[in-house]
């Protein structure tokens, strides 16, 4: 039911565990199946220089998890705001229907991590 | 790689006596049971013999077993059929919280057109409790359906009690035994049982086969109308095939029986004690002592079940869960909940469901997977790192019992 990459990213998580000295940390949950989703948070200039996620789901949540972590290390905050919770599934090739909605957590996860930085930096 | 099957409650393989027994009956002994020619005699013959042996299994007469597709045609037909034939007499059914699906969804739709539905809750361990039902029978109750033993933790529920309850007010009494026929032994005259659903596939005959057993002298209506065949019970040319397979996996089951449970017993307890052992904040699920002999129900705390299951399949073991995440619904398991369990408990349950085709080296070999396996996801998972300030925020809170606290207890 997942796609190689699911899979790949399953099996060998890229970026798991905690960033002690965070910038910036975002959780999210999802209240349906109860899973949560942590993102950790290095940036320096605007760009994200480190990050790292813990996951308590199923397979494609830890799968989004890995990937959205891939896709916004060297990024700038704009941009890693601007990836959406579809990109990250599109990514992994797909997710199945019904897992649809543990996409939506890596986004928001790395979103609410980068509201977080933010908030404790001010301009 | 090292191959484990532990799913036996969701099938078994077929026994491969049996699964030659079909292939004969599906190639040379081949006839239509309601022909009269030799070849329909033939077929007609071994159809009664695989009623009898069935029967045997369960301490009914022949006459008051009827084949059907399985274990959720049995249900359904046990429980619109008796509503619908006891109309006049009633129209309150009594069923319980743990059920499978293929009772609870007919209850529901009995409901729907017009029936009262009381469905008991169970303690922490899945136990209806025979007080609670007592109370919830009214006059007009046709008919209680309560399960032999569930399929996800295995809890056994007090059938010849609930039986006694039944007959002496004389309400029907319908079990839904299809995880415990041919695992437990089963006298439904004893246990004062009116129905009764069993399913082949899960002791080892081809899967959809099953039976019910239908007292003699209940009132039920059937479902389906047609050629008459299974006395108009669930007409249709006989699965003449499934039916002997039945019959045979009946047999072979009966004679095993007694050396089977302890067999399966010893090693479902060293699979579990070696999980205690071995994996630290492991709950376990279902009735301690009251349950399957094949079944194994642990939370084990902090990780979800479809990564759990995922990771054992990558390492060749079958097995299932409870979780949210595996439902397709993205509801916890029903059982689960209905047993107090909190979602994220509920999250983390794995089911190991042992048959007679499990060996001591399956064992060995899921316990030495199983411990790095946990570790992993643990290491993963958020609820693990902050083990220690949840607790503390937790028990911080107005409403927390010290006494019932599960984390500072822990
Ligand atoms: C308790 C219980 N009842 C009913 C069923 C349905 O049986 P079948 O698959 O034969 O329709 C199952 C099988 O999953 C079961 O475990
Ligand atoms: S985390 Fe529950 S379905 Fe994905």
């Amino acid at each position: 039911m997942y796609t190689e990459k699911v899979m790949d990213h399953f099996s060998n998580p890229r970026n798991v565990g905690e960033l002690k000295d965070a910038d910036g940390v975002g959780e999210v949950g999802n209240a349906k199946c109860g899973d949560i989703m942590k993102i950790f948070l290095k940036v320096e200039n605007g760009i994200i220089e480190d990050v790292k996620f813990q996951t308590f789901g199923c397979g494609a949540a830890i799968a989004t998890s890995s990937m959205v972590t891939e896709m916004v290390k060297g990024k700038t905050l704009e941009d890693a705001l601007r990836i959406s919770n579809e990109a990250v599934a599109e990514a992994l090739d797909g997710l199945p229907p019904v897992k649809m909605h543990c996409s939506n957590l890596a986004a928001d996860a790395v979103h609410a991590a980068i509201k977080d930085y933010i908030a404790k930096h001010p301009a | 790689m090292k191959k484990v099957y532990f799913d036996n409650a969701a099938t078994t393989q077929t026994d491969k006596d049996v699964a030659a027994t079909v292939l004969e009956y599906m190639t040379n002994t081949f006839g239509n049971p309601g022909s009269v020619h030799a070849f329909g005699r033939e077929a007609r013959k071994a159809v009664d013999i695989a009623r009898e042996q069935v029967a045997k299994l369960i301490g009914a007469q022949s006459s008051e077993i009827f084949f059907t597709s399985g274990g959720t045609e049995s249900d359904n037909i046990s429980l619109k059929g008796v509503a619908y034939a006891n109309r006049n007499r009633g129209k309150h059914i009594i069923t319980s919280a743990i059920e499978h699906h293929a009772v609870l969804e007919p209850c529901e739709a009995l409901k729907k057109e017009g029936f009262d539905l009381t469905i008991l809750p169970v303690d922490e361990f899945g136990r209806v409790s025979v007080e609670t039902l007592k109370a919830a029978i009214r006059p007009d109750t046709i008919l209680i359906s309560v399960m032999f033993a569930n399929n996800e933790v295995g809890t056994m529920q007090p059938i010849a009690e609930i039986g006694a309850i039944a007959r002496e007010r004389g309400i029907y009494f319908h079990t839904d035994a299809v995880q415990a026929v041919g695992n437990w032994p089963i006298d439904v005259k004893a246990m004062n049982i009116d129905l009764l659903t069993m399913s082949g596939h899960k002791f080892h005959a081809p899967k959809g086969i099953g039976a019910l057993y239908v007292r003699k002298g209940v009132r039920i209506r059937s479902l389906q109308q047609g050629g008459g065949q299974e006395r108009h019970m669930r007409p249709g040319t006989e699965n003449v095939p499934g039916i002997v397979g039945l019959g045979m996996a009946a047999e072979k089951s009966l004679a095993e029986m007694p050396e089977k449970i302890d067999r399966i017993q010893k090693l479902r307890d060293r699979l579990l004690a070696g999980i205690m052992e071995n994996v630290p904040e492991i709950k376990l699920n279902g009735h301690p002592t009251l349950r399957l002999p094949g079944n194994v129900n642990v939370s084990v705390i902090y990780i979800e079940g479809e990564s759990l299951l995922l990771n054992l399949d990558m390492k060749g073991i079958a097995a299932s869960s409870g979780s949210a995440c595996t439902s397709g619904s993205l509801d916890p398991s029903h059982v689960l909940l209905a047993m107090g369990l909190d979602h994220a408990t509920a999250h983390g349950s794995l089911r190991l469901s042992l048959s007679k085709m499990n060996t001591d080296e399956d064992v060995d070999y899921f316990l030495a997977e199983f411990p790095a396996i946990v570790a992993r996801l643990r290491s993963m998972s958020p609820l693990y790192a902050t083990r220690g300030s949840q607790a503390a925020q937790r028990c911080e809170s107005a409403s927390c019992k010290e006494s019932e606290c599960e984390i500072r207890g822990s």
